[in-house]
C-alpha cells in the first residue's frame, strides 16, 4: 500500500450550486505538522476537511496526496482518519462494538486494537455499554479513537474539542502532538483559538471560502485572528 | 474483500436490529394493518373481489419496503455514519451489497406473515404452487429493493428525503409491481397459470439483473457530493 508524507491542495474549488463554499485555495502540509484551519462560520473548513477526506469532490483543482493525485481509491482511504461534527458512531450499538465493526471495516486486528482504543478513549469499563447512554464528550473521545484506529497518516478533525471537559482536551491535545511526532499529518478546524494557540505549527485562516492567511503559526494567535477577520 | 464488507455491514445492521428491533416491528405492523385495511375495503359479506389478493399483497410489501428503506438510511443519517462508511477502504458497492441484502431480508420475513394473512383474509390460494409464489416474492423484492437502497442512499442528505423517495421510487418500480401482481394473479386462478408465472419470474429476473447492474456501476459517483 502506497504512503505519503505530504497533502497539497492545489487552487482547488468548490461550489454548491451559486454557492461557494471553497474557492481557489492552495494549502499543503507535512508529515508532523498540525495545520490549523481557523475561521468564522461558513468559512468553508468542513467542505475542505470533506475534500481532503475524499468525500467531496472539488469542481475545479487538485489535491495531491505525496506525489500524484489520486482518485478516493481504497488504498488512499486507509490512510485517512476524519473525526467529523458528527460523531459517525451508531448509537444503539455499545462502544466496542461500534470499535470492532470498524477495525473489520479497516482491516485491523480487532481485539487487541480495541482495547487500547477503548482505554485511550477512558472508556475501558464502559465498552459494553450502548453509546446511546454516552455524554457528549465521552462520545467525542470514542469518535476519536474511532478515527485513528487503523492509525492514518491524514488525520482530519472538525471541531474535535467540541462537549470535552478540561481534562479531556488536554489529554486530546496531547494525542494530536503524539500523532504529529509519530509522522501524521493532521489537519484540524477549530473556532478554538486559545486551544489552537500552541497546538497547530501551522495556520491556515479562511472566510467566505477563501484562503485569508497561510503562515507558520506564532504566539498571539487571537489577536492575529480578530485584526484580519475585522479587517478582511 | 468485496463479500466480506458486504457482510460485517449486514451484520451490523443485524446487531442494531436485534437491539432495538425498530424497523423490524415499524415494518410488519404497517403491512399488516395495510391489509387489514384493505380486507375492510375489497371483502363484503365474506366474498372477497376478484382478483383484488394479489395486488393487495404486492401493495402492502411496496409501502413496508419503502418505510423500512427510509428507517434503514435514517439510522445512517444520524451521526453521518454513512459517511464513515464511504471513507472506509472498502469497494462502495460492498456497503450498497450488504444495505441491499438486510433490507430484502427484512421484507422475506414480513412477507413470510403477509401472505398466509393474504390467503385467511381473501380466501386466496397462494399456498397452492409455494415455488413459484417464492420465486415471484424473492425475485420481485430484489428488484424493488435493489433501486430503493439506491434512492434511499442517494436522498440520506437531502431533506425532502421521506417525500422523495416514494417519488422516485415507486414510478420506476412499477414494472416489478406489474410483474409480480400479475404473476402471483397467475398463481391464483382456478387453474394456476404456471407458464405465466414462469414467464413474470423470468421478467423479474431480468429487472433484477439490470437494476442491481445499474445499482453497483452507480453507487459510488452518486455517493460522492
Amino acid at each position: 500500500m502506497s504512503d505519503f508524507d505530504q497533502v497539497r491542495l492545489v487552487d482547488v474549488s468548490r461550489h454548491f450550486g451559486r454557492r461557494r463554499a471553497v474557492s481557489h485555495v492552495s494549502l499543503s502540509a507535512r508529515s508532523g505538522e498540525i495545520v490549523g484551519l481557523l475561521g468564522p462560520n461558513g468559512a468553508g473548513k468542513s467542505t475542505l476537511i470533506g475534500v481532503l477526506a475524499t468525500l467531496v469532490a472539488p469542481t475545479s483543482g487538485g489535491v495531491y496526496y505525496g506525489d500524484g493525485s489520486r482518485g478516493a481509491d481504497a488504498a488512499l482511504r486507509k490512510r485517512i482518519g476524519l473525526l467529523a461534527h458528527e460523531p459517525h458512531l451508531y448509537p444503539e450499538l455499545s462502544a466496542r462494538q461500534n470499535l470492532t465493526f470498524f477495525a473489520e471495516l479497516y482491516g485491523v486486528k480487532a481485539r487487541e486494537t480495541v482495547d487500547r482504543a477503548l482505554d485511550a478513549a477512558g472508556l475501558g469499563d464502559r465498552g459494553e455499554d450502548e453509546v446511546s447512554g454516552f455524554s457528549r464528550g465521552m462520545r467525542q473521545r470514542l469518535a476519536l479513537e474511532r478515527a485513528l484506529l487503523h492509525r492514518p497518516r491524514l488525520v482530519l478533525l472538525d471541531e474535535p474539542f467540541t462537549g470535552l471537559d478540561d481534562r479531556s482536551v488536554g489529554v486530546v491535545t496531547d494525542r494530536l502532538r503524539r500523532l504529529a511526532a509519530d509522522g501524521a499529518i493532521v489537519w484540524l478546524a477549530t473556532h478554538d483559538l486559545d486551544l489552537a494557540d500552541g497546538l497547530v505549527t501551522h495556520v491556515a485562516l479562511m472566510r467566505d471560502g477563501r484562503m485569508l492567511v497561510n503562515e507558520p503559526a506564532a504566539p498571539g494567535l487571537r489577536a492575529r485572528y480578530r485584526a484580519l477577520i475585522g479587517s478582511a | 474483500m468485496f463479500l466480506k464488507v458486504a457482510l460485517l455491514v449486514l451484520r451490523k445492521d443485524f446487531a442494531i436490529e436485534v437491539r432495538s428491533r425498530e424497523i423490524l416491528f415499524t415494518t410488519l405492523f404497517f403491512a399488516l394493518s395495510c391489509v387489514l385495511v384493505f380486507s375492510f375495503a375489497f371483502v363484503k359479506e365474506g366474498e372477497p373481489l376478484e382478483d383484488a389478493a394479489s395486488g393487495i399483497l404486492w401493495i402492502a410489501i411496496a409501502f413496508a419496503g419503502t418505510l423500512a428503506l427510509g428507517r434503514t438510511f435514517e439510522r445512517e443519517r444520524y451521526g453521518e455514519t454513512l459517511r464513515a462508511l464511504l471513507l472506509a477502504p472498502a469497494p462502495r458497492p460492498a456497503i450498497y451489497v450488504g444495505k441491499l441484502i438486510g433490507i430484502v431480508l427484512l421484507l422475506v420475513v414480513a412477507e413470510a406473515l403477509l401472505v398466509p394473512l393474504v390467503a385467511l383474509l381473501f380466501q386466496a390460494t397462494l399456498f397452492a404452487r409455494p415455488l413459484l409464489l417464492s420465486g415471484l416474492l424473492l425475485a420481485g423484492t430484489i428488484g424493488f429493493c435493489a433501486v430503493g437502497t439506491l434512492f434511499a442512499a442517494m436522498l440520506v442528505r437531502a431533506r425532502t428525503r421521506d417525500v422523495m423517495l416514494p417519488i422516485l421510487l415507486y414510478p420506476i418500480t412499477v414494472p416489478v409491481i406489474i410483474a409480480g401482481v400479475r404473476g402471483t394473479s397467475a398463481l391464483l386462478q382456478a387453474t394456476p397459470d404456471e407458464a405465466a408465472a414462469t414467464m413474470w419470474i423470468a421478467l423479474l429476473v431480468c429487472f433484477d439483473v439490470v437494476f442491481v447492474t445499474l445499482a453497483l456501476w452507480t453507487f459510488e459517483p452518486l455517493m460522492t457530493e
